[in-house]
């Protein structure tokens, strides 16, 4: 049985302009210890998706169809009660911009211990040792959880989050753009331990980013979302090598390669859609050169074009023929 | 090639009060750097945050105190009365990391962009005032223009604020611009489209271009020559092919080696520095990478590596080079 299993899963947002189809029709699965990446500009449902899976949706949105299976039981159709079992204690997430994601005039032993306390009942006191030894599994002496957030360097909170994402030994951690506020050698630092964290527990880890290029290092399998779907989700390796889609060739190309010649990406001409007046065919069309009548009409459906490999695009075979 | 800027020995300080008003602190924000810049030229600054980038650029500038053996701009004394200043800034102009902060939320598009003319009295007509800044909106990627001149920032999205905030800075037709991490905010998608027209602009009018930002590969990407700081020093100055793939400073090393290389996957764990930046108030007597450098060596600890020229245009402070 996989870890996760997430099948046509759809998040609509409703607001007072209509229905925001943030999350509309996505499938993938997760097995233990594997990475997934999730990668699109913003907006394309990449955190949607995130919140859907650990339930923690804003109250506009909510889950209107499809299934999340977590080792086969269904989280989708659960209500508060039920799923406040799962939630921390089998799937965690691990925020953006740490530094306002904690509580500042509360100490980060407490912080931790919150959460163990409120998911696993140990007392008090149990949960500040298992905070302390949580602080020592991601390279903070465990003598700072009597600390506040300022006494902490943006690394080290981020550090934290993954202590508290840690608690309660999850079978998945989410990941959102968990490094993005950081220097690019903290953000080293923290790929290391998460990866060190990942094979260690054996968790599976879905990475939410808006940076292509570190993916690839990372990440086991990568899905590339646009407007609400995955347009292409292959291993990493097919991603970059095997390039289906025209907006994940386009993706990759708004990165530098140093290993190539010094030549300015391209870029992707126009904007994403509004999410409210979304074209009747492909979304992509009005910004892809290959764009025909069919892809303004009817939306591309997801083929498998090779081993857990997915495109939806009517014209993959133009683009794999170069 | 004439050089637009050089400085030499430049440091910014800044006295902060201790906690409970013990003795006060000093933060060498910018310790002594030296560099130049050629007209139509542009140099990176890269580092992390805290390594005085962003107050090197700002010094440069002079929109904080300084204090250095030389500065020209364009080969003369910057002439610091009140007068001098708005004279110096016509023609030297920044543009900020963020453009939902940068621009004010109650000012209309129209106003953003022509408040330099207004400002420097360079209008004088309202019909003047509407041509141009309709022009530095298209030149800008805002076509047409006159369809933004009413709209306020909100109503733009990031990529669409950010070339108003390049708009406004080019109107005054600058001859140096600091670019403090135009692009980071913005997505990967979006941020080419400003860096081309950045590079248009350099075309067009020869600007120079301070580049500050903490991504070595877009530093490699768009400038000349990078210079890799540290704790408000440089580390290394140089061609930016030499910094990514020939660099000899070992901080300049090892952020090449974790420098994304998109569709590879890596073998093993990435090659990182231990621990993090030191506090810029503690005073560090001997090379100010001493701490974290995986070559260290006794002298590192006690005396500060000379910058030495390995090559024409190359330099690097590091004893390992120095000998």
């Amino acid at each position: 049985m996989k870890l996760l299993e997430v099948k046509n899963l759809k998040t609509y947002f409703t607001i007072s302009q209509g229905t925001v189809k943030a999350v509309d029709g996505i499938s993938f699965d997760l097995d233990y210890g594997e990475a997934l990446g999730l990668v699109g500009e913003s907006g394309c449902g990449k955190t949607t998706s995130a919140l859907s899976i650990a339930h923690i949706l804003p109250k506009e949105g909510q889950i209107v169809d499809g299934e999340i299976l977590l080792e086969g039981t269904d989280l989708a159709k659960m209500d508060e009660k039920e799923i406040n079992k799962y939630r921390w204690n089998d799937v965690s997430i691990c925020f953006q911009g740490a530094m306002n994601a904690l509580n500042p005039v509360m100490k980060i032993g407490d912080q931790i211990a919150e959460a163990i306390v409120l998911h696993q009942g140990l007392s008090k006191e149990d949960a500040l040792k298992k905070a302390a030894s949580l602080l020592e599994l991601v390279d903070i002496p465990g003598e700072r959880i009597s600390n506040y957030p300022h006494e902490f360097s943006g690394g080290m909170k981020q550090r934290v989050m993954i202590a508290m994402a840690l608690a309660c030994d999850p079978k998945i951690m989410i990941g959102d753009e968990p490094t993005t506020a950081l220097d690019v050698m903290v953000q080293a630092q923290i790929l290391n331990l998460i990866e060190k964290l990942r094979r260690e527990f054996n968790m599976g880890f879905i990475l939410i980013t808006h940076d292509l290029s570190i993916l690839a290092e990372t990440c086991d399998k990568i899905a590339v979302m646009y407007a609400g779907k995955i347009v292409e989700i292959a291993k990493a390796k097919d991603i970059f090598e095997n390039t289906l889609h025209p907006y994940t060739d386009m993706l990759i190309k708004c990165f530098p390669d140093i290993t190539k010649g010094k030549v300015m990406p391209e870029g992707i001409p126009g904007a994403p859609p509004n999410m409210l007046e979304l074209p009747p065919g492909c979304a992509f069309a009005p910004r892809c050169k290959y764009a025909c009548d069919r892809c303004r009409q009817e939306v591309p459906e997801p083929q498998e074009v090779g081993e857990g490999h997915f495109v939806s695009c009517h014209n993959w075979e133009v683009i794999a023929n170069g | 090639m004439a050089k637009i800027f050089e400085v030499e020995n430049l440091k910014v300080h800044f006295k902060i009060k201790g906690t409970f008003g013990s003795s006060k602190k000093t933060v060498k924000a910018v310790d002594g750097v030296s560099f130049s810049i050629d007209e139509g030229e542009v140099l990176s600054l890269v580092g992390e945050s805290g390594s005085g980038k962003t107050t090197t650029g700002k010094a440069l500038l002079q929109l904080v105190p300084y204090t250095c053996d030389k500065m020209l701009f364009k080969g003369e004394e910057i002439d610091k009365s009140k007068a001098g200043l708005k004279k110096f800034r016509q023609k030297a102009q920044m543009i900020y990391q963020d453009p939902y902060q940068s621009l004010n939320p109650r000012n209309e598009v129209l106003d953003i962009v022509s408040e330099p003319l207004m400002v420097n009295k360079l209008t004088d007509s309202e019909e003047d005032r509407l041509a141009r800044s309709k022009a530095a909106l298209e030149e800008a990627g805002m076509i047409p223009g006159e369809e933004y001149f009413f709209r306020y920032p909100y109503e733009l999205s990031g990529g669409q604020r950010q070339r108003v905030v390049i708009a406004s800075s080019m109107i005054m037709k600058p001859e140096f611009v600091v670019a403090d991490e135009p692009v980071s905010m913005l997505d990967a998608s979006i941020r080419t489209g400003i860096l081309r027209l950045m590079m248009k602009f350099r075309e067009e009018t020869g600007v120079a271009y301070l580049f500050i930002t903490h991504d070595l590969s877009l530093a490699w990407l768009i400038s000349d020559r990078i210079a890799i700081m540290y704790l408000g020093k440089i580390m290394e100055i140089g061609d930016s092919d030499i910094i990514v793939n020939g660099g000899l400073h070992p901080y300049t090393q090892a952020l090449a080696e974790i420098m994304p290389k998109p569709g590879q996957s890596r073998q093993g764990e990435r090659n990182v520095l231990e621990g993090e930046t030191p506090d810029p108030t503690d005073v560090v007597e001997g090379c100010k990478f001493c701490s974290r450098c995986p070559v260290r060596m006794e002298k590192c600890e006690h005396e500060e590596p000379p910058m030495t020229e390995v090559e024409p245009g190359h330099q690097v402070a590091c004893w390992r080079v120095a000998k």
